[in-house]
């Protein structure tokens, strides 16, 4: 390290490989304590939730504070459910990736609740637009598993017709928007749709996702800026998972104040809540809803989770950041507190839990056999080439017919060439 | 039928889509209250209301991008971009995401949105305010883009653009919404009224995206074209008194290959213009259609006239602007070839 000291501030992040993890910079508040204000509230009676934390499990595993949802046990089993299909997922398809049956793939572990609890307090009306570690949306809307192989596949059955990297889904019917390769994108179109609603005098609501380093880019500005002026019926998520790739999440937030606090800097609340609390993340996801389906308009919520997995299949996490560093994370894993409430309830036991597990892994199982008989990127049934020039337009140009034409040309002509070569 | 100029016929597109269809909707900066800065949208606010002609802040991303998500929500929206030099902060939300969603969603979303913007000097406007852009987007796969050059065009070609099922950036050239120019600015300025396309039915029509115009039929040399420079191209070969078929292309993508090479193949020579800078402007992509269609027809090398590789400068807009003596030097030097 350079000891070269000037006025220009370089961001550091609180440990690097081989440094003892610190966490320390984050600012914890204990379950219970941060004050719910009524969804209806002015924004002054808000601006302490930017700068705190919202929490409800406790350390004893118990519900506490006013924003104590009130689930009922089979509304907390369900969100175990599809976070431990989301977890067991994931593994699954990162390992598909190592063995090399796709190119690519993004993990959420450890991210779970953020977008199962979410996804849970909102309406199936309402229309969201992920970001690419979201997955846990698609287990909540019911998105089959085999479709969403398929797409991560770009198999003969993929959704996007073999033309996304993996994990890029959608869907019109289950009202997800299609994830973007490109950060921040989709923030202010989930304000745009949530304009329309306004301008049509419907009750759905909008709700989007992206990263703490995206927030850097302008399209989280446009998104809050917009939202504000038309009070948007949207609900705004940062996931601050503290890392983007290599980069410390300070080199988006440039502290001191956290990403939640932006909110109040445009007019609309900021909430920071714990992301890995699933009972804090689902009270807060309601009362910003409730507070857009009134006309309150736009809510910030930031979510303070971490990022166990690596980026995606193509990252290796080791090289930036101490390789224990997870181990001391102080908010603990969304999971495994859910499942421990469950069981403070004595609504849980270790061995349903075992079950479920074995549940979600045979449900993983048998639709990946069935999503590799529709084939790979390699192997069995592929897609035809030729669709590659559908959907640029609803109808195909001239130029792009005589496209088609050409590549079909070009594949006679190699089919020929083989042919002849085998006999 | 009434004369229009063109920001009248424009106005008339939207009055006529808004009147038919409530999903259409406008936004922009200064659209609503105030008309637009060049007033195509005067008067809509206070006969659509404030939820469907929308003041926008100053952020074409932001646009672009809430545009894109009110037409995946079922609304056609008109977003307009003040200049065209302005929209390359929403030139990302342009090219990854609304030329993308119909492709990369297997057709299941589509995002029907129309990007108005005026284009092209000759007003005085400087480097900052008289760009013509469209092959920055004409390179892109997914969105169809139109350049009209008169008033009927203008609202028939606005119409098909509201209606259409993809996205379209809509360029209007700003030295044509009051008049025709024929590219010599010392000359008192012309109305639309003296001139046929100024005649524009107060209904609903359209003009096919996609389809070129021949505007005026000729043998002796094809003059490829399109937005102001059509009526330069015009008055260029009318003054050396040269029977040239003078082709209006009306829309870059998807462009009317047929019409180009048919009128190639009768002429066998031929001179493509454009307002635009010249290295990688559109011209090289018509130049180089017709040396794979006609080359066999050609008596002599194309002539290419733009603008030049340089911004727009304020101060020498007309050493700029490829006006009748850089055509006529082309037509010319086509015609002379041996």
């Amino acid at each position: 390290m350079s000891a070269i000291r000037t006025r220009l501030h370089v961001p550091q992040a609180p440990a690097r490989p081989g440094d003892k993890p610190d966490f320390s910079y984050l600012n914890l508040a204990p379950a219970g304590s941060a004050e719910r204000p009524d969804p209806n509230a002015p924004l002054a009676q808000t601006e302490a939730l930017a700068n705190g934390l919202v929490r409800v499990l406790g350390d004893d595993h118990r519900a506490i504070g006013p924003w104590d949802p009130h689930l009922a046990p089979s509304d907390l089993e369900l969100g175990l459910r599809h976070m431990m299909l989301t977890r067991v997922f994931d593994d699954r398809m990162h390992r598909a990736q190592r063995q090399g049956r796709t190119t690519f793939y993004i993990k959420s572990t450890g991210e779970e609740a953020v977008s199962v609890a979410a996804g849970m307090a909102l309406r199936p009306t309402d229309m969201l637009f992920p970001a690419y570690r979201n997955q846990g949306l698609q287990m909540v809307r019911g998105q089959k598993l085999v479709d969403l192989m398929c797409q991560i596949l770009s198999n003969s059955r993929d959704m996007c017709k073999g033309r996304q990297l993996p994990v890029m889904y959608h869907s019109k019917e289950a009202r997800l928007f299609s994830i973007s390769g490109n950060l921040a994108t989709q923030f202010p179109q989930a304000v745009g749709w949530a304009m329309a609603a306004a301008i049509k005098n419907e009750d759905d609501i909008a709700a989007t996702w992206l990263g703490d380093g995206s927030t850097a880019e302008a399209d989280f500005h446009y998104a809050l800026l917009f939202a504000q002026v038309y009070r948007a019926p949207v609900i705004l998520n940062v996931v601050n998972n503290q890392w983007a790739i290599s980069t410390f999440q300070a080199f988006a937030g440039g502290g001191p104040k956290s990403f939640a606090a932006r909110g109040p800097g445009y007019g609309m609340p900021g909430i920071r809540v714990d992301g890995n609390d699933f009972l804090a993340v689902y009270a807060v996801t309601q009362w910003a809803a409730e507070r857009a389906r009134m006309g309150g308009g736009p809510t910030l919520i930031e979510h303070v989770t971490y990022r166990v997995a690596p980026h995606s299949t193509s990252d290796d996490p080791s090289r930036y950041r101490p390789k224990d560093e997870y181990e001391s994370w102080p908010l603990g894993d969304p999971i495994e507190r859910l499942k421990s409430h469950l069981i403070a309830l004595g609504e849980w036991s270790e061995e349903r839990e075992a079950t479920l597990v074995k549940q979600c892994e045979e449900q993983v199982s048998t639709a990946w056999r069935e999503a590799m008989t529709y084939g790979t990127l390699t192997d069995g049934p592929q897609l035809d080439p030729d669709t590659m020039f559908d959907d640029i337009f609803k109808d195909l140009t001239p130029r792009l017919a005589k496209q088609k034409q050409q590549l079909a040309a070009e594949r006679a002509q190699q089919k020929n060439k083989a042919e002849k070569k085998d006999k | 039928m009434t004369q229009m100029n063109m920001i009248q016929a424009l106005n008339s597109a939207m009055d006529v889509m808004m009147g038919r269809d409530a999903s259409v909707v406008t936004m922009g900066e200064d659209v609503g209250y105030f008309g637009g800065v060049f007033r195509v949208t005067d008067g809509l606010q206070r006969k659509y209301g404030q939820h469907r002609v929308l003041d926008s802040p100053i952020a074409e991303g932001g646009i672009v991008a809430t545009a894109i998500g009110m037409s995946v929500n079922g609304l056609r929206p008109v977003a307009e971009i003040q200049f065209a030099d302005y929209i390359y902060p929403a030139y990302d939300q342009i090219v990854s995401e609304l030329a993308r969603i119909r492709y990369r969603t297997g057709g299941e979303f589509n995002a029907p949105v129309t990007i108005r913007t005026p284009c092209g000097g000759g007003i005085r406007g400087g480097q900052t305010h008289s760009q013509s852009p469209e092959a920055l987007f004409a390179h892109v796969c997914g969105i169809k883009v139109v350049m009209p050059s008169n008033p009927y065009d203008a609202k028939g070609l606005l119409i098909s653009s509201i209606e259409d099922d993809d996205p379209v950036v809509f360029f209007e050239p700003k030295r044509l919404y009051n008049g025709p120019f024929d590219g010599d600015p010392n000359k008192p300025a012309v109305a639309w009224s003296s001139h046929p396309k100024g005649d524009v039915p107060d209904g609903h029509y359209r003009v096919t995206i996609g389809s070129a115009e021949i505007v005026r039929p000729g043998k002796q040399v094809t003059v490829i074209t399109y937005g102001t420079m059509v009526h330069v191209c015009i008055a260029a070969a009318e003054s050396l008194g040269i029977d040239a078929e003078v082709i209006d292309i009306r829309t870059i993508v998807p462009l009317d290959e047929e019409t180009i090479v048919r009128s190639v193949k009768k002429t066998g020579r031929c001179v493509v213009a454009h307002e635009a800078t010249r290295f990688a402007g559109f011209g090289a992509e018509i130049l180089a259609t017709i040396q794979e269609e006609c080359f066999w027809h050609l008596e002599a090398p194309i002539q290419r006239v733009a603008g030049w590789d340089t911004p727009y400068p304020h101060a020498f807009e007309w050493e700029y602007f490829p006006g009748q003596a850089r055509v006529a030097a082309a037509l010319k030097a086509t015609m002379e070839a041996k």
